[in-house]
């Protein structure tokens, strides 16, 4: 008994919280791109936060259902007629088509008691460039099945608050999606900053950077005016971390994001504070950004904000259901 | 020995959950030493706040939550702290116990793209290329780029060619490649700029062994040269 893939979508992968502390041999934690919204996903659900769920990019797949299956969808909002943001159960035999994403990129569909999938190196991450974690260490196929953990736990709706005609009305609030773009990031300076002329120090805080087409879980390209170092030496490979932004030798910079490597030889110019990181990871090629510089005790009072909204959202679905 | 009152010359955040405290900023062996054996004392330290100790060809990076209840004030001076106390300590004294790694390598034509180009650069025959560089001694300096992807020092200086101006699409899993005085190899078939001059049938990194890495930071490499056949039995 399993849900069936009728149509993948664009790229659909199992993500959770990802899988630490293996950075010193070369690889990246990975993970859900937007970890907030697989929060919210889970615990709707009934699950722990960091359970693995699909990571529906852009355009959403379609799905069969051959038995009744709690699920929730949280993160970017999809043109399909699924509700977004509370717990649904899906009857046995139903389908349902996510369609197109109208605003962010990327939704997490999370089920009742998680996908039967088992953990590789302590995560059930889907890590592509290396082919392993997740649903065969790749992206949804048409004809794929995938088996559900524990079938049982889609009876957790019935400790669900609802109203008199047996559904769910109520929603936990999009924590990542922005109202506007250009979507505003804050960033650290990066240790290369001051190699780089103060034109292009300025260009850099003062441009409107498109995400570019040629972007993906590794990295996104930053469309805007090119970034020219006064100093033009070789520099010595280092560390990245999530949320490095780097430049390589044609000006354009590279934003690190999930599966991003873990040393680089291109000079960092920024360092994305970790709590406006799912914030960017919403945004489709073509959407904007704008930089602004912060500290560290910025960083830190954002990451709390943040720590704090998720929370907040987290008690108010656990009211939901009854605790 | 490793000069023991060496100083960082930058400590960065890198975001607000990492830090990177650089000892240099060129290529330097004996610095590269230092910052593994560091790197070594900062992870036996089993710090419940640290997340990763990543060390870099002049440096160590620390992944940290900055929130964790045992962090005092500061995550990055607190990282700054901790690896000022292993400076302290005797760690430097406790002897190289870097383990040997051996490689098999096939370095016949049709697992070697680049070698009649690297052979041509160096002055050399092909079957001289193959014996100098399974004749060297290897240290890895870092992993890197790549899950598992080693970068190794020891490279003979005759078979240091630049990078390729065109990077190859593909290079095949286990491809062994030479560039810039160090030789790599590379994990995955992944786009890679080093001239490729022969492959090992090992799996480089693998998720399903205990030890997903066939190399750590610190190992000692030989390059053992063997025949097409016998790559094909090792590769079972």
């Amino acid at each position: 008994m399993s849900i069936r893939v009728l149509r993948p979508g664009l790229l659909t992968t199992l993500q959770d919280h990802g899988r630490h502390g293996l950075q010193h041999v070369g690889l990246c934690p990975g993970g859900a791109m937007d970890p907030i919204a697989l929060s919210l996903a889970n615990a709707l659900v009934g699950n722990e936060q960091g359970e693995a769920a699909l990571e529906i990019t852009v355009i959403g797949p379609e799905l069969a259902f051959e038995e009744d299956t709690l699920l929730a969808l949280c993160g970017a909002e999809f043109k399909g007629s699924f509700p977004h943001n509370r717990p649904v159960l899906a009857q046995a035999g139903s389908r349902f088509n996510v369609g197109r994403a109208v605003r962010g990129a990327r939704a997490y569909l999370a089920v009742a008691g998680g996908f039967g999938v088992e953990p590789v190196l302590g995560s059930r991450s889907t890590y592509l460039p290396g082919r392993f974690g997740g649903f065969e260490g790749r992206a949804l196929k048409h004809g794929d099945a995938l088996a559900l953990r524990d079938p049982g736990a889609a009876a957790r709706f019935a400790r669900l608050k609802k109203t008199r005609d047996g559904s769910v009305r109520w929603s936990a609030p999009p924590l990542t999606l922005a109202d506007r773009e250009p979507i505003l990031v804050h960033v650290l300076e990066g240790q290369h900053f001051g190699s780089f002329d103060s034109s292009a120090q300025r260009s850099f805080f003062d441009a409107v950077w498109k995400i570019s087409p040629e972007s993906n879980r590794m990295g996104f390209r930053l469309a805007g005016p090119a970034l020219v170092r006064s100093e033009a030496d070789e520099l010595l490979s280092g560390p990245t971390a999530l949320g490095t932004v780097q430049v390589p030798a044609n000006g354009t910079p590279i934003a690190l994001m999930a599966d991003h490597q873990t040393t680089g030889g291109y000079p960092r110019i920024a360092e994305i504070v970790s709590a406006d990181v799912p914030r960017l990871a919403q945004l489709a090629p073509g959407g904007t950004v704008h930089f602004t510089r912060c500290d560290l005790g910025m960083a830190a009072e954002l990451r709390h904000h943040a720590q704090e909204r998720l929370l907040s959202a987290l008690r108010g679905i656990a009211w939901n259901y009854g605790q | 020995m490793p000069k023991k009152n060496i100083v960082p010359t930058a400590v960065v955040p890198l975001g607000d959950c990492a830090a990177y405290i650089e000892f240099t900023g060129k290529l330097d062996l004996e610095v590269n030493a230092l910052v593994l054996r560091l790197s070594a004392a900062l992870q036996a330290r089993k710090l419940p706040w640290m997340r990763d100790v990543v060390p870099a060809l002049g440096g160590i990076a620390l992944h940290y939550d900055p929130d964790h209840p045992q962090v005092h004030g500061d995550a990055l001076e607190a990282a700054a702290i901790a690896v000022q106390e292993c400076l302290k300590d005797d760690f430097a004294e406790s002897g190289d116990t870097a383990r040997t790694v051996e490689v098999p390598v096939c370095y016949e034509r049709e697992f070697a793209p680049d070698i009649d180009e690297v052979a041509k650069q160096a002055k050399l025959s092909v079957e001289e290329v193959a014996a100098r560089h399974a004749a060297g001694e290897y240290r890895v300096l870092m992993i890197g780029f790549a899950p598992g992807h080693a970068y190794m020092s020891g490279l003979d200086p005759k078979l240091s060619v630049p990078r390729r101006a065109t990077p190859r699409a593909l290079v095949a899993p286990g491809a062994v490649a030479v560039a810039n005085e160090q030789t790599v190899v590379y994990p995955y078939a992944i786009s890679g700029g080093w001239s490729v001059i022969g492959r090992t049938p090992l799996t480089v990194f693998d998720a399903g062994r205990s030890e997903p890495s066939l190399f750590a930071a610190g190992d000692r490499v030989r390059f053992r040269a063997v025949t097409a056949d016998e790559f094909v039995a090792l590769q079972k």
